[in-house]
């Protein structure tokens, strides 16, 4: 079945254990979903980790991505958030390679963009921002004419907007029927 | 029609009084014998190994326990075994084995029980935990290497976690859709110390959740389609047997007049005398089966999973049927055919959901129809030719089927041989066909065979292999030796790797590629083995050899001498669509087939 793929982002609740991020990793590549990107770090929660995943798959197959998950032993929860209001921000470390000259421009981009700059030196400096996917690509659009000469950058971590607080344990995993229908 | 799977759960937990070998629950004992009190708890009796170094320190403990440990030859062997057993059984299989090679060689049974899902904990020996990741003597990954094909697994490094992980093994295995989970445990954690802490409480896991409810409102949609269905066809799988729903599935048909297709391993779920009863689907499902599946107007998938070799062509696959698709693993759902009414949950509890909601009505229109295919296929069947002066595989099979009463609990291995039983042996009762259909294992079939003679000691067991496949896992007639097994052997030897050898008849021009197969004289073979073995030649000679090793309480192999090069009719080619099959040429009753072969014509058989 062929189907329009999209962006999707999937919030992953799964237990503190070693081997886990393997379990999902290598579901992925068996059934073939590609990784757009994976965080995973521990929660406030103890035993408890949070992965955000962000990869590109067709509504059917996003369905069967969220059951396979649950199939998983040391998954608590999942959650597709692609649809609902959230907060999802990527990380992102740039080197520009910058002197003197052409500082002062940069730093103003540096000031509209809302980025931190964490260090600086006579040829360069070193700029975190936290934003939106789309927001950290027209960052680095920008900066490329300055000469860009690392970046680092976190997968995506996604959060819901609404006041509640993850269930993790017995909820109803299938939502097979119902997301089908819908 | 009695249900034997209630009654032969040898492995689920022992309600009875504990054995006396057994310690009490705050006992200080070795990881060693914490694994045995788990075992025995859990009403094990019968495991399959083969020892060494990382897993000495639980065989040395195994023998304090009422535990009977079959050797096998290879641990392949032993995973195998697990699998008949549990498939036999219906409860979970255990094998055991030690560290790097013993753990990866029980690697290929592992798959072919994920991929029918057989519920089996295999243990494995690993390494002292100060030697992991130092690529020690004998040390595998095998967490690691197992991951795609478990259903979950563990590695214990720690003697007091080796209880609570163990019982979770077993539940893990054997709940929700069931599954092969390995359990790695480091010599160590079998040699050091713990408190033995046991309660028979149920296994809490907070992540996994086995049981899933069915909505009530695609309950509802399901019954106004079965309700409104002129051309209905149920396809019922391995989920039937599984479930325990055969009786609940007899009830349905007798109430809704709808006629029952069955997967390779749905065959025995539903009783093939039954009338409304039309046989296995597929590549090499019968001709009506699949005609009847493509001019169907409603399916009802019963626990299957629309693999490609049931379903042909994706796209043109019952293309006028609305389908309603049950099944417990909702990752199922949608993944190879759309389902209309998508229903999550347990066969079993569905159709007792769905029986007394469904309209009482006859479909007499439909049934004609199907007949009316049924008797054109019957021409073409090579059971109506006498065929006296050759030896026929479908003629061994049918005559096995016929001179055992279809009673036999059958194991195959994987090829022609598995297609031909699948046609002819008629199965009446669950777990009467042991079959390796997802991975299509060869050399499954003795190893499994074995497994299922110490489920089921009392049943009538016989192997059907073919000379490939039974030369992969031979070995193991040691086993059936040393464990003075009663089981019959019919190896169906026409000296070809007979599938793969019919392909390159049908798409590769003939050109028969490492398919001529050499092999061991099988008489002289199962004689070397303190065994008995006979040799078939002729039709005539079939009945008195069958019988033979029927009324014997020794291992009986027999070699069937068949024609090299007969052809499984009918097939669907690969990415066919279902009803473009390759049928046997029409027979006259005066020739012999291979007297007067046509080149076999793709036959549309629909009518456009």
């Amino acid at each position: 079945m062929t189907e329009t793929k999209q962006r999707r982002t999937f919030v992953v609740h799964v237990e503190d254990e070693p081997g886990v991020l393997n379990r999902v990793a290598s579901l992925f590549r068996r059934r073939a979903y590609n990784i757009d990107s994976l965080n995973v770090a521990r929660t406030h929660e103890k035993g408890v980790s949070r992965m955000t995943i962000v990869c590109m798959a067709g509504a059917s197959e996003a369905r069967r991505i969220e059951a396979n998950l649950y199939k998983l032993v040391d998954v608590l929860r999942v959650d597709e958030v692609t649809d609902t209001a959230t907060v999802e921000h990527v990380l992102c470390l740039v080197k520009v390679g910058v002197d003197e000259a052409r500082r002062p421009e940069v730093l103003q981009i540096l000031d509209v963009f809302g980025a931190r700059t964490l260090d600086l030196s006579p040829c360069s400096l070193v700029t975190e921002l936290t934003g939106a996917v789309d927001v950290i690509d027209r960052f680095l659009a920008v900066l490329a004419p300055f000469g860009i000469l690392e970046v680092a950058q976190t997968g995506a971590v996604a959060m819901s907007r609404d006041a509640e607080r993850p269930q993790l344990r017995a909820a109803e995993p299938c939502k097979g029927s119902s997301a089908h229908a819908a | 029609m009695t249900q034997t799977t209630t009654t032969a759960s040898p492995a689920s937990p022992a309600k009875k009084e504990p054995h006396p070998a057994l310690h009490a629950s705050g006992t200080t004992l070795t990881g060693a014998e914490i694994l045995w009190e788990v075992l025995v708890r859990e009403g094990v009796d019968t495991v399959f190994g083969y020892p060494g170094g990382a897993i000495m320190p639980a065989y040395d403990a195994m023998a304090r326990y009422p535990i009977h440990h079959v050797l096998t030859r290879h641990e392949q062997g032993a995973s195998h075994m697990a699998d008949g057993y549990a498939r036999a059984s219906g409860g979970v299989g255990v094998c055991i084995a030690t560290s790097g090679p013993g753990a990866t060689n029980l690697v290929t049974g592992i798959a072919t029980a994920m991929l029918d899902s057989i519920p089996m904990v295999c243990i494995t020996g690993q390494v002292p935990s100060p030697f992991i990741g130092t690529d020690a003597f004998q040390e595998t990954d095998i967490q690691g290497v197992t991951i795609p094909i478990t259903k979950h697994n563990y590695l214990v490094t720690d003697p007091k976690d080796l209880a609570r992980v163990l019982k979770e093994a077993f539940y893990v295995a054997r709940s929700g859709r069931p599954g092969p989970v390995v359990v790695d445990v480091t010599k160590d954690a079998q040699q050091k110390s713990a408190t033995f802490e046991w309660n028979d409480e149920p296994v809490k896991l907070r992540g996994y959740r086995p049981e899933h409810t069915p909505l009530s409102s695609e309950l509802e949609k399901a019954r106004e389609l079965i309700d409104a269905a002129e051309r209905p066809v149920i396809l019922a799988g391995h989920g039937i047997i599984k479930g325990q729903a055969t009786g609940l599935l007899l009830e349905f048909v007798r109430k809704t007049d709808i006629p029952v297709a069955q997967t390779l391993l749905g065959l025995g779920g539903f009783p093939a005398s039954h009338e409304r009863a039309l046989g296995m689907m597929g590549m090499h499902g019968e001709a009506w089966v699949n005609q009847a599946i493509q001019d169907a107007d409603l399916l009802i998938a019963l626990g299957m999973r629309f693999d490609d070799r049931v379903t042909g062509k994706l796209e043109s696959y019952a293309p006028k049927a609305k389908k309603i698709h049950v099944e417990l693993d909702p990752a199922e759902i949608d993944k190879n055919v759309k389902a209309d009414v998508p229903i999550v949950g347990d066969v079993r509890e569905v159709l007792g959901s769905l029986l007394p909601a469904v309209k009482e009505r006859k479909r007499s229109a439909w049934v004609t129809h199907i007949d009316g295919l049924r008797s054109e296929s019957a021409e073409r069947d090579i059971q109506t030719h006498s065929g006296e002066a050759h030896l026929y595989a479908a003629h061994v099979i049918g005559d096995l089927y016929r001179l055992t009463e279809g009673k036999a609990t059958v194991v195959t291995d994987v090829g022609q041989h598995q297609m031909w039983e699948a046609q002819y042996y008629k199965h009446e009762r669950p777990r009467s066909l042991l079959t390796s259909g997802g991975l299509g294992t060869m050399g499954f079939a003795l190893p499994a065979a074995i497994g299922a003679r110490f489920a089921r000691p009392n049943d009538e067991t016989w192997v059907i292999a073919g000379d490939g496949g039974f030369q992969m896992t031979a070995c193991e007639l040691s086993v059936c030796a040393q464990e003075n097994l009663n089981l019959n052997i019919a190896i169906v030897n026409n000296g070809f790797l007979g599938m793969v050898r019919q392909w390159q008849e049908l798409f590769y021009e003939k050109r028969y590629v490492a398919t001529p197969i050499g092999a061991p004289d099988f008489v002289l073979l199962a004689q070397a083995h303190g065994l008995e073995g006979i040799r078939v030649t002729k039709r005539s000679e079939v009945e008195a050899a069958v019988q033979h090793a029927r009324s014997v309480s020794h291992t009986v192999l027999i070699d069937f001498r068949v024609e090299p090069e007969e052809v499984v009719y009918p097939m669907v080619p690969s990415g066919k669509r279902l009803d473009e099959m390759i049928r046997r040429p029409r027979l006259s009753p005066a020739t012999d087939p291979h007297d007067s072969v046509a080149p076999p014509a793709m036959t549309k058989t629909d009518k456009d």
